[in-house]
């Protein structure tokens, strides 16, 4: 084949700029032709419908005062109410880490990024919150913005290394002040995991499930890329017999059997506890083989070349394939952690008030008999904004970081 | 070179570094550790099996009486059949719903991505808003939504909504919606082999137009030569032996009679597992579209193919390699996902089993390995599936 170059023998004059009218924009996008017009009309037609039988529901059928009567059953269950200022620490403390780490790791000020900034405001605007609930969010703010003028302004060297501790300290530091210390009185009393209930139990299992089945999933990953046999097929084997099977066939199993398993002599394990063994066993396998498409993603000249630097299996997989896999996984894991978090809607079968076990429990209230809909708008639409935002904010991590351009 | 590698063949490294020692080594160990796990756990469950409850691991009671109705059943069931025959009703519903639910979904989910990519913005925007809804809220609170707070809501049976009703008449209720039916006559059978004659007479002549087109150079329409000879013989069949007796449904009491009901437990679980799963299947098959490159439409349209020819001759097929694996892992899914039914009272095979056969019986152990045991073979099949599938992909490819 030849290549024949035109020579431009006069002036190219640039395409013809297009005139961006509002009725252009709808002739285009709306009726091209005959056909697309016609599915516009109906299109509107069905919305308009939608609508306005929405509207109409949310104004004058549904009887709201379901929610704000409960809505502190909804956020945190039986946890008492003495006790709800550890809850809000903890509020403060997400803030100030989501706060440094869009200050070390973003890049400049974006829409997503105010309308962030601008959640708990808006949190503020809910009619039932109490005077204290909307200080309280204040105070969120205050964390969030505050940390994030400290991450953009104080210049320190290694702030995203600080950002990625704050986070790590911060899983832990969550986990001790919901549940406290040993003390008996005072304000860091034990609240037993059986008084956890509504989002807060929900986002706990979600968190303790990804955090602890993480280490759990990159052996079975490594367990599953190995030479030797005999580890190869019992990765193999735990983690298709795990994606085999129903998670709820697992809670049950937990609730039930796990005890079996257990010496008599142990003490018996609780309810919320056996529910995360039941999800951390499970995320394990599903990490397991995310983790695998970032190890196989990496090109074996990697480990050719940590090979020929001198470095041996050990040194090569920790320093050199590792961080490199989970990097390019980083998305999948936290599409992973929606669907896990979606997921512990299902320990409401086993009898735990999470999210969705506490809206049920609402509704078997003979005062609040009948207002299904209603409750489970409002729940739905919290699951919704959670998983959505996160999914929101993992595209535009993947975009940002480059991850996904290799 | 030579040299060199008869001087490291006497200089092995000791023991404890050589790479073949450890890695025999390191197997042991861990193959020793995972079996004295399971050993310790199942020596725990055998000991407290025996002492807390008197048993032992026993599949025994598969032919006791099970003594329990299941609402609704594909085959013939009642209280004093055994615990193995309840377990096979609970299965074969969940492999009704989960064959109807896959149907449903891809077909919801096929149109949901094609309108994804529409060059209609309104519908573009109504499709990207299913999926967004769909996609991230739970399904567990979908299928208690449509139960409790759509099916419940409707009238009872008494004042259920008629639709169509001296024609056709389609009853909306609390308690599902009943439809009108066909009954299986006494020619059903004889119908059923004309069909199967049906099928054969129709391979042979798409067969016949094949060889004609090869030999003439120009093919003729083989799918609607098949279709055809298929459908004439099943119409002609169908008006000449009558095999299926229309029947209404009508109100009888505080129930409906003739007909068919569909219970509003199932109802919810199918409407539930085909919505949710259509929005994943939307995505998939959007993704799909889009991973064929647009030169090969272009290229396509400037060899004067249409519209639809383009779809179906070039971009499909190259987008159904893309689509297929992920697919039959959401068929896997929603199989796996119909399991929720024990939260909305439909008897699947896992509130079956692993509800009320375990609540009767006490057999947590058998029980769960009989569960698990179904549903790991159909994980099973479907990655035997996969394998044949990408090796066949594969062929074609290179």
């Amino acid at each position: 084949m030849t290549t024949v170059t035109q020579t431009p023998t006069r002036e190219v004059l640039p395409p013809p700029s297009e005139r961006k009218t509002i009725s252009a924009w709808l002739r285009r996008n709306l009726f091209s032709n005959w056909f697309n017009a016609l599915l516009t009309i109906l299109a509107a037609v069905i919305i308009f419908w939608l609508v306005r039988g929405l509207t109409n529901w949310a104004l004058h059928t549904a009887e709201w005062d379901v929610i704000p009567a409960n809505w502190n059953l909804l956020m945190r269950g039986q946890y008492p109410a003495a006790m709800a200022w550890r809850l809000w620490i903890c509020i403060y403390l997400a803030a100030a880490v989501v706060g440094l780490s869009w200050g070390a790791w973003g890049r400049s000020v974006s829409i997503t990024m105010l309308v962030v900034f601008a959640i708990p405001l808006l949190l503020m605007l809910l009619p039932w919150l109490s005077a204290r609930a909307r200080l309280d969010l204040l105070i969120t703010e205050a964390a969030l913005i505050g940390a994030f003028a400290v991450a953009r302004f104080v210049p320190l060297p290694n702030m995203s290394r600080i950002a990625a501790a704050a986070w790590a300290l911060f899983f832990l530091a969550i986990i001790f002040i919901i549940r406290g210390f040993g003390a008996d009185t005072g304000p860091w009393t034990v609240v037993p995991s059986n008084l956890w209930g509504g989002l807060l139990l929900s986002l706990l299992l979600a968190f303790v499930g990804i955090l602890f089945s993480f280490p759990l999933g990159v052996l079975l990953a490594l367990g599953r890329q190995s030479k030797l046999p005999a580890i190869k097929l019992l990765s193999v084997i735990y983690i298709e017999f795990i994606r085999g099977v129903p998670l709820i066939s697992l809670l049950f199993m937990a609730q039930v059997m796990l005890q079996l398993f257990l010496p008599a002599s142990m003490p018996p394990v609780d309810r919320v506890l056996r529910a995360m063994v039941a999800i951390i066993l499970f995320s394990a396998a599903y990490t397991a083989e995310n983790v695998r498409g970032g190890l196989q993603s990496i090109p074996k000249g990697q480990n050719e070349a940590a090979q020929a630097l001198g470095l041996n299996s050990f040194q090569a997989m920790t320093r050199i394939i590792l961080p490199q896999a989970l990097r390019a996984v980083i998305p999948v894991l936290v599409g992973q952690f929606i669907g896990l978090f979606k997921d512990t809607s299902l320990v409401a079968l086993v009898g735990l008030f999470d999210l969705l076990g506490i809206a049920r429990s609402i509704l078997a209230n003979p005062s609040w008999l009948g207002r299904y809909q209603e409750v489970f708008v409002v729940v739905a639409l919290i699951y919704w904004i959670f998983s959505f935002s996160m999914s929101y904010a993992s595209r535009h991590l993947e975009t940002a970081t480059g991850v996904g351009e290799r | 070179m030579q040299e060199s590698s008869v001087h490291t063949s006497h200089a092995r490294p000791p023991i404890w570094r050589d790479e073949r020692v450890l890695a025999i080594i390191s197997q042991i160990v861990v193959v020793a550790v995972v079996v004295g796990l399971l050993y310790f756990f199942y020596n725990n469950m055998v000991r407290a099996l025996r002492d807390q409850m008197g048993i032992a691991i026993s599949f025994g009671f598969i032919r006791q009486t099970a003594g329990f109705d299941i609402g609704e059943s594909l085959i013939a069931y009642q209280r004093s059949d055994t615990y193995g025959r309840a377990f096979l009703v609970g299965l074969l519903n969940t492999l009704q719903v989960a064959a109807l639910g896959i149907v449903l979904a891809t077909l919801v989910g096929t149109i949901a991505g094609i309108m994804r990519l529409s060059g209609n913005w309104l519908v573009r925007k109504i499709a990207l808003v299913y999926v967004e809804f769909f996609r991230n809220i739970p399904l567990l609170l979908l299928l208690i939504f449509i139960a409790q707070a759509v099916f419940l809501k409707l009238p009872r049976v008494r004042d259920a909504i008629r639709l169509f009703d001296p024609v056709f008449p389609i009853f909306l209720s609390n308690r599902g919606i009943a439809t009108p039916w066909g009954v299986p006559t006494a020619s059903w059978n004889a119908y059923l082999m004309a069909l199967g004659g049906g099928l054969l007479a129709a391979i042979v002549v798409a067969y016949v137009q094949v060889q004609r087109g090869r030999r003439t150079g120009r093919m003729p329409f083989v799918t609607l030569w098949f279709l055809g000879v298929f459908l004439a013989i099943a119409i002609v069949g169908f008006i000449i032996l009558r095999p299926l007796a229309y029947s209404a449904p009508r109100l009888e009491g505080l129930n409906t009679e003739g007909g068919k009901n569909f219970s509003q437990q199932f109802l919810a679980l199918l409407t539930g597992l085909t919505f949710y799963t259509g929005a994943f299947i939307a995505e998939i098959v959007r993704a799909g579209i889009q991973s064929v490159s647009k030169g090969q439409r272009e290229a396509s349209t400037a060899l004067g193919l249409n519209g639809v020819q383009t779809m179906r001759l070039i971009v499909l097929p190259q987008a159904q390699r893309v689509i297929i694996p992920p697919l039959t892992s959401q068929y896997l899914n929603l199989t796996k996902n119909s399991s929720l039914a024990i939260a909305i009272g439909y008897p699947d095979l896992f509130a079956v089993a692993g509800n009320t056969i375990l609540n009767q019986t006490g057999r947590a152990i058998e029980v769960f390995m009989m569960i698990m045991g179904v549903y790991l073979s159909f994980s099973l099949l479907t990655s035997l599936f996969m394998n044949w599938y990408n090796k066949r992909i594969q062929l074609v490819e290179r």
